[in-house]
């Protein structure tokens, strides 16, 4: 990490928060708390709040398992209960982490679930996965049908359908695990609180709009998000955390400082890139130190959108507590039609001030990965700028093959240097027999 | 006179450009990439140096006015006694380091009889450099291919309960590995010399003239204005960071180069397939790679070869005279052996069999040109597979069906494609370099004294 640490509260603020909240789970029996398993796009957590529930995030889990180096086990692990080659890397990654017991990334164990609730269905593994989890745990099970933007809009005729489920399938559930009544002023002092933390969020993604930007909006970004993609959404925590981040973010501006990486602060900014697709986790400093050591910072990504299309104006809302919650779970990124998700990455390209589009595909991750080289190509057509295409795994070590990534990188990154570069020099070398050359105008 | 390189580092061969100052080419050089990759890039440059010289070489003996039928006769002598040179510099080196190891206490029971054999089948070897048979035609250019060879054949015979074949061999095989990484003197100042000596002794009529030109060949200085390096290694070569190109940029540029009208590459190297869209200036617009797995590459090819126990030359003749359609999906280089060893076993003729793997490799690259955009006029065909009519044939009837008519160029020099477009970039560096500075100032910029 970062020499600096004066720049780094943010940082220490999130890991004191991670630790307390795994602290709280590694305690949740002894405490009497009851506990839900449930994932990062759609999830309900203000609403878990309101019911003194705590939530574990499965593929947050997996991704914490792969930064530690440890999913290659757990994949391996789950292979051999007959899980195919061809799965999703998080879900065998959790399976794999629950056969060897369950240890969380902070080295406590985890508690079994109270309820399994799966409040996005974009992703039909995750549905999938819960059925893979009913069958470890005697536990009931929520599923929410979240309808697919397919025209490219949530009508309020799909709102209502999803808040109606919320009242009538889920709520129920909850206050009877709980032991709790449904409060809803409860629900939308979180939700209030939410949207303010939301705000500095979205002020924290969009700084890197400026020149140098100030952050790395993929590598980096995936820190920035952790928190109110989370646990942690609706507590004075998150608002504190991006008040921080935001004001570190703010001194970089005013220093015309780029981003801090693993290595410190970055060099001289060359290329300005968007990014679709999830990151690797199992080398995710080696993925990220290949962009930086070339002068790449990402502006803007995709990925940082699964848990919320915030600075497309989303907000939780207090004033509507549910129907505000029905269209966060519809409206994260993998929930958007592919028109919708070009429209969303040439809007970046162009606010940006990208140099271009980077996919990273990754071979576990269907919601993401279908339909991305069409994408390319129309985010191509449409901005003339250069596109690259490049192939990792989420958590399966396996899968990441860094010469090969690293020369495609390269070549893309080249390639952009090329085109500004543009024509062929107007000038030749000329030899006039004198042992000098001599530069001539071409005629 | 300034010379412009480009070095292309592959995973199975190092190949290197020189060109001259309007960017034609002077010279070539390619070596087998061995561990070591800086050397093997200092001798593919070092080859490419003696390939030009040779070029000056034939400037010097056509302006001799001599008739060319005997000047290019004494040509090829001359490169033949030089790379004999070459060949016996490196085959002492061999036999040097081969009785160095037999020192260890290891062998003292047989030292004196292994030494014997060493040094009859080295007296051989040496023999058979010095006087090559008739028709011997060799597979490779390669000193280590040549010896092993060589050295396999007469440890046969060679062999004896005492001093098995496989002693023998693993001798060898430690002692190659020294010659390969070892520093000698392979250049064309180093060798030449001994090299035309050899040659005038039977030309005695024109010598002087002969000898004359060689000299004014030689004495030119050649002085590398810019080098530029590529391929997988690149980050290994001795060039500042900005002096090292993708090989995706060379290979784009570099079949541009050969031919101006190319909009699409195709280049199937060892280890990769790549599938490059260029515009009218030779300019990269998009390109796809093979993902994880080197599946239908040029080092599947060379799997196959050794199951069959054939030369990965065989391979595309064999196909051609395939009779019937076998349909082959996996071009999966681990499983390459069983796949094989199945469908022999189900009746298939080898010849059907390879003309189905051809046509699998080409699917495989099929379906990266579409990503990369498709394929359009005029599309160039690069890399070690693109000599391989099977290949070429399957391309071209796929490309029919799925793009329509398509002119097809492939060069016979096309594994050079990498390093020819690096020392074009080579070239331009020192343009682009030189425009920057002319804009700052006013006077007449000069590049490079050759004094």
């Amino acid at each position: 990490m970062s020499q600096d640490q004066s720049k780094d509260q943010s940082m220490v603020k999130q890991k004191e928060m991670i630790a307390n909240h795994f602290a709280k789970l590694s305690t949740a029996k002894e405490s009497g708390r009851k506990v839900v398993y449930t994932f990062v796009p759609g999830n309900l957590t203000e609403l878990l709040h309101s019911f003194d529930l705590l939530a574990v995030y499965p593929e947050i889990n997996a991704l914490q398992s792969g930064m530690r180096r440890k999913s290659g086990a757990y994949v391996t692990e789950a292979e051999k209960f007959g899980h195919s080659e061809d799965v999703c890397a998080y879900v065998k990654s959790d399976i794999g982490m629950l056969k060897a017991g369950n240890i969380g990334p902070t080295g406590e164990r985890l508690p079994p679930p109270d309820l399994l609730l799966l409040s996005y269905t974009g992703c039909f593994t995750f549905m999938k996965w819960f059925e893979l989890l009913k069958r470890e745990y005697d536990c009931p099970v929520v599923m929410l049908h979240v309808p697919y933007q397919g025209d490219g809009t949530l009508t309020p005729d799909m709102r209502k359908y999803v808040v109606d489920q919320i009242r009538r399938d889920l709520i129920p559930v909850l206050e009877k695990i709980s032991g709790k009544s449904y409060d809803e002023d409860k629900v939308k002092e979180h939700l209030r609180r939410s949207a303010q933390a939301e705000d500095d969020l979205v002020w924290v993604l969009e700084s890197a709009k400026h020149k140098p930007s100030p952050i790395d909006g993929y590598f980096g970004g995936v820190y920035y998000i952790g928190p109110i993609f989370t646990a942690f959404r609706g507590t004075q925590d998150a608002i504190d955390y991006y008040r921080m981040l935001r004001q570190e973010v703010t001194e970089r501006i005013a220093s015309g400082q780029g981003p801090i990486t693993p290595d410190g602060p970055m060099g001289p900014e060359k290329y300005r890139l968007v990014v679709e697709g999830p990151p690797n986790w199992t080398h995710f400093h080696e993925f990220w130190k290949m962009f930086y050591d070339e002068g790449a910072v990402v502006v803007a990504s995709s990925y940082t959108k699964v848990g919320g299309t915030y600075d497309l104006g989303f907000r939780h809302d207090p004033d509507h507590p549910l129907e505000s919650l029905a269209e966060y779970c519809g409206g994260c990124y993998t929930n958007l039609n592919l028109p919708s998700r070009i429209d969303l990455l040439c809007k970046y390209m162009t606010e940006y001030q990208a140099d271009g589009l980077l996919i990273n595909s990754v071979k576990s991750c269907n919601s993401f990965s279908a339909g991305q080289l069409m994408m390319m190509r129309e985010v191509e057509r449409r901005t003339g700028k250069p596109t690259g295409f490049v192939e990792t795994d989420l958590v399966d070590p396996r899968y990441f093959s860094a010469a090969n990534i690293k020369n495609r990188l390269e070549s893309y990154l080249q390639m952009i240097e090329q085109k500004r570069r543009g024509a062929l020099p107007d000038k030749r070398l000329a030899d006039r027999g004198d042992g000098v050359l001599h530069l001539e105008v071409l005629p | 006179m300034n010379v412009f390189c480009g070095i292309d580092l592959g995973s199975t061969t190092t190949k290197a450009v020189l060109l001259d100052h309007e960017g034609l080419v002077l010279g070539r050089g390619i070596t087998n990439s061995r561990s070591n990759y800086s050397l093997a890039a200092d001798i593919a440059r070092d080859e490419a140096f003696t390939s030009a010289r040779f070029t000056l070489i034939d400037r010097e003996l056509s302006s001799l006015g001599e008739s060319p039928q005997h000047t290019e006769q004494f040509r090829k002598r001359l490169l033949l006694q030089f790379r004999r040179q070459q060949l016996l510099s490196q085959l002492k080196s061999l036999r040097d380091l081969s009785f160095a190891e037999i020192d260890s206490p290891r062998y003292d029971e047989i030292r004196s009889s292994l030494s014997d054999r060493l040094r009859a089948m080295f007296d051989s070897m040496e023999d058979g450099i010095r006087r090559p048979r008739l028709g011997g035609g060799k597979k490779s250019d390669f000193f280590r291919d040549q010896a092993a060879s060589d050295y396999s054949r007469l440890a046969e015979s060679h062999a004896s309960e005492a001093v098995p074949f496989e002693l023998l061999m693993s001798i060898f095989d430690k002692v190659i590995i020294q010659v390969e990484n070892q520093r000698m003197d392979l250049t064309f100042e180093g060798n030449i010399l001994a090299a035309l000596r050899l040659c005038l002794e039977t030309d005695r009529q024109s010598a002087a003239s002969y000898e004359a030109a060689v000299a004014r060949a030689a004495s030119v200085p050649l002085s590398e204005v810019a080098a530029i390096g590529t391929g997988y290694g690149r980050a290994r070569l001795p060039f500042p960071k900005e002096m090292i190109r993708s090989e995706i940029l060379c290979h784009g540029l570099g079949a541009h180069i050969s031919f101006p009208g190319t909009a699409t590459v195709l280049d199937i190297g060892g280890q990769d397939t790549k599938a490059i869209q260029v515009d009218p200036r030779g300019i990269v617009t998009s390109f796809q790679m093979n993902d994880r797995c080197a599946a239908g590459c040029g080092r599947y090819l060379g799997y196959i070869a050794d199951e069959m126990n054939l030369g990965v030359h065989e391979l595309g003749p064999m196909a051609m005279t395939s009779t019937r359609h076998v349909k082959i999906n996996s071009t999966c280089t681990v499983f390459a052996g069983a796949e094989l060893r199945d469908r022999l076993t189900m009746g298939q003729r080898r010849e059907d069999i390879l003309a189905g793997l051809h046509r699998a490799i080409i699917l495989r690259a099929m379906a990266l040109l579409a990503r990369s955009g498709g394929v359009a006029d005029e599309f160039t065909f690069t890399g070690g597979v693109a000599n391989n009519q099977a290949a070429v044939a399957a391309l071209r009837t796929l490309v029919m069906e799925n793009y329509g008519e398509r002119k097809l160029n492939i060069s016979p020099d096309s594994i050079y494609t990498g390093a020819l477009g690096a020392a074009h970039f080579a070239l331009r560096s020192v343009l682009e370099s030189e425009k920057d500075r002319s804009a700052t100032q006013t006077s007449t910029p000069q590049i490079g004294s050759s004094t």
